[in-house]
């Protein structure tokens, strides 16, 4: 495999990686976080820019309305608590003050995903890609390492709209190169193939690869495109290697409903109808368990995808 | 933007006329919140808040407006309009196609004096604090004001405003409650209890000052002049102002009914005959 794993970190640390050096290099950018500080890892925007730092307590829905009314006289909020409690516990006032407004406000979603593990259903949100990307002028990204949430915390802050930033807190390998450049909406072609297209974002970035590297040894060569922009969605990318491989499986750690899957379903079903099979995971609540045993029971781990790569080459 | 008071008083008469025919236009809207609020926002407009024109959303060292309740989008666009923020022309497109004088107010469509979009209650207060935050952080000293709907402090958000304003010391705000004691379903009391708001909202670390005359314009630019010398002191500042819903209207006075219903051709001459003034300058 092309990539080798350079570290082993969670992608919220590059988050707090990111928003530390932005606490240096921009000055209108204002942290607010909803009593999870140590979990959004922002201890050292803190520590540089204390000023710049505003503790809501355990009050979303007021810290999106702070965020939103920041946004007017031009600061650079980045919102920061668990995705569940970034969306859907908050729509509304994403819905009303800050797409609907649009407002230049950055929402920072950490333990997105299954992989926040044991502490079960309650905190893992699996609906969040969907809801998020239906907002009209939503920009929706869900990063694949630490390197890659880093340079993503860094690149929303120079574009100007609302933005929904997905994350994790499981320790997951490092592998896109530092100094990759990270561009809102563009894909990135990881690994070039001929027989079928993955597309993967988040967690199941490394997966894929994974199960590129498992197929390549049964002879079936794979091509592997990180989506880490839902929306705008990357059509490009997506076509051009569908119209060579014929076949597409799509991977995240989301309900298949709503998820990346079905855009990429969506856009293709009206430029270029394609074979498609999804790993996801199948319209359910998680449950209590470690990272890898709920990644491997509901299906969203490298051998999931080596299976949904076989099944679309045999339909 | 210094009218005497006669002026405002006419000018008040004259936005409840623009209140009434907007609504009868498009046979929908909010009158009743609206013509209660009327002295409110002729006097924020007209006396009170230190305001700049052409409108610029960021509003660097002036104070701010914002509408929590957005119901009342049409006592705030006749505002805009009759204080020169656009054309007073406009205020025919209400609601209609097209329009940016949408149904609840919103910044979609770049309308002038406009920051935020309401309609979803209990959300104003919240961005009101942010922009109050933010201007701390810039050392500016201009002041924040917001307009809330009794009714609507029955959303939850509200207090968690209420509570982080007072633990964060946010004293360049001042929110006017519209104290009408009624909502669409009937009063206030009997819909869900505010309780003794008063005390609750002393209790959440709030300067709270109480206006019983809330549609006399005089006693309104008083106490929002009273509230601007409690600002600045580590506490936001809380305005509970008793208003009447569909004041100036005998029909729509001492009811709900009038919240979010149009009067007719009919209703509206009726109406318009209340509203009388030496020199009618409709739309």
């Amino acid at each position: 495999m092309k990539y080798k794993v350079l570290d082993n970190k969670d992608t919220r640390s590059g988050f707090g990686a990111g928003l530390a050096e932005l606490a240096d290099t921009h000055p209108n950018v204002v942290a607010l976080c909803a009593d999870l500080i140590g979990s959004l890892k922002m201890e050292k925007f803190i520590e540089k820019a204390p000023e710049r730092f505003i503790q809501v307590g355990i009050a979303e829905a007021n810290m999106i309305g702070i965020a939103a009314g920041l946004t007017i006289n031009g600061k650079i909020p980045f919102t920061g608590t668990f995705a569940n409690f970034s969306t859907s516990r908050v729509y509304d006032q994403i819905r009303q003050s800050v797409a609907y407004s649009n407002k230049n406000v950055k929402i920072c979603a950490s333990h997105a995903g299954l992989t926040l593990g044991e502490d079960g259903a309650t905190h893992q949100v699996l609906e969040d890609i969907g809801m998020m990307k239906m907002l009209p002028g939503m920009t929706v990204i869900n990063t694949c390492d630490y390197n890659q949430t880093k340079a993503a915390t860094l690149a929303i802050a120079d574009f100007d709209g609302p933005v929904y930033l997905r994350f994790g807190r499981p320790v997951v390998p490092v592998f896109i190169p530092e100094d990759m450049p990270f561009e809102i909406g563009k894909g990135i072609l990881l690994q070039e193939g001929t027989d079928v297209t993955i597309v993967a974002t988040g967690h199941l970035v490394w997966e894929s690869l994974l199960a590129a590297e498992e197929l390549e040894k049964e002879g079936i060569s794979c091509e592997v495109i990180n989506i880490h922009t839902i929306k705008p969605l990357d059509e490009e990318i997506i076509l051009k290697s569908v119209q060579k491989t014929g076949k597409i499986v799509t991977a995240e750690e989301h309900n298949y409903i709503g998820g990346l899957g079905e855009s990429v379903a969506g856009m293709l079903s009206r430029k270029h109808p394609t074979k498609q099979e999804f790993v996801a995971v199948n319209d359910t609540f998680g449950e209590s368990a470690t990272p890898a045993e709920l990644m491997k029971k509901y299906e969203i781990d490298a051998e999931a995808v080596v299976k949904a790569v076989k099944r679309v080459i045999a339909r | 933007m210094s009218k005497t008071i006669e002026e405002l008083k006419s000018l008040s008469t004259q936005v409840r006329r623009d209140i009434l025919r907007m609504v009868n236009a498009v046979n929908s809207g909010h009158p009743g919140g609206s013509l209660g609020c009327t002295e409110y926002f002729a006097a924020l407009y007209g006396k009170v808040m230190n305001y700049q024109l052409p409108f610029t959303m960021e509003g660097k060292n002036e104070d701010l407006f914002f509408l929590s309740n957005g119901h009342i989008s049409p006592v705030f666009y006749s505002i805009l309009a009759r204080f020169g923020f656009f054309e007073v022309s406009e205020l025919a497109t209400f609601r209609k196609l097209g329009t940016r004088l949408q149904g609840h107010p919103t910044t979609h469509d770049h309308l002038p004096g406009v920051r935020i979009a309401s309609g979803s209650l209990g959300q104003g207060l919240s961005v009101a604090i942010g922009a109050a935050v933010a201007k701390k952080m810039d050392k500016d000293d201009s002041l924040v004001y917001v307009l809330q709907g009794d009714g609507e402090l029955q959303e939850g958000q509200n207090w968690e405003a209420f509570m982080f304003a007072a633990a964060k010391k946010v004293d360049n705000i001042i929110t006017t409650i519209d104290y009408n004691g009624r909502q669409i379903d009937g009063d206030t009391e009997d819909v869900l209890d505010l309780g003794n708001l008063h005390a609750k909202l002393e209790a959440f670390g709030w300067v709270v000052l109480e206006e019983k005359n809330g549609n006399d314009l005089e006693a309104v630019i008083a106490i929002l002049e009273r509230a601007k010398t409690e600002t600045g002191k580590g506490k936001p500042v809380a305005i509970m102002l008793h208003t009447e819903m569909g004041f100036g209207v005998d029909y729509m006075m001492g009811s709900h009914a009038w919240h979010g219903k149009a009067p007719n051709a009919e209703q509206l001459e009726n109406a318009l005959g209340q509203l009388t003034l030496d020199e009618v300058t409709d739309y």
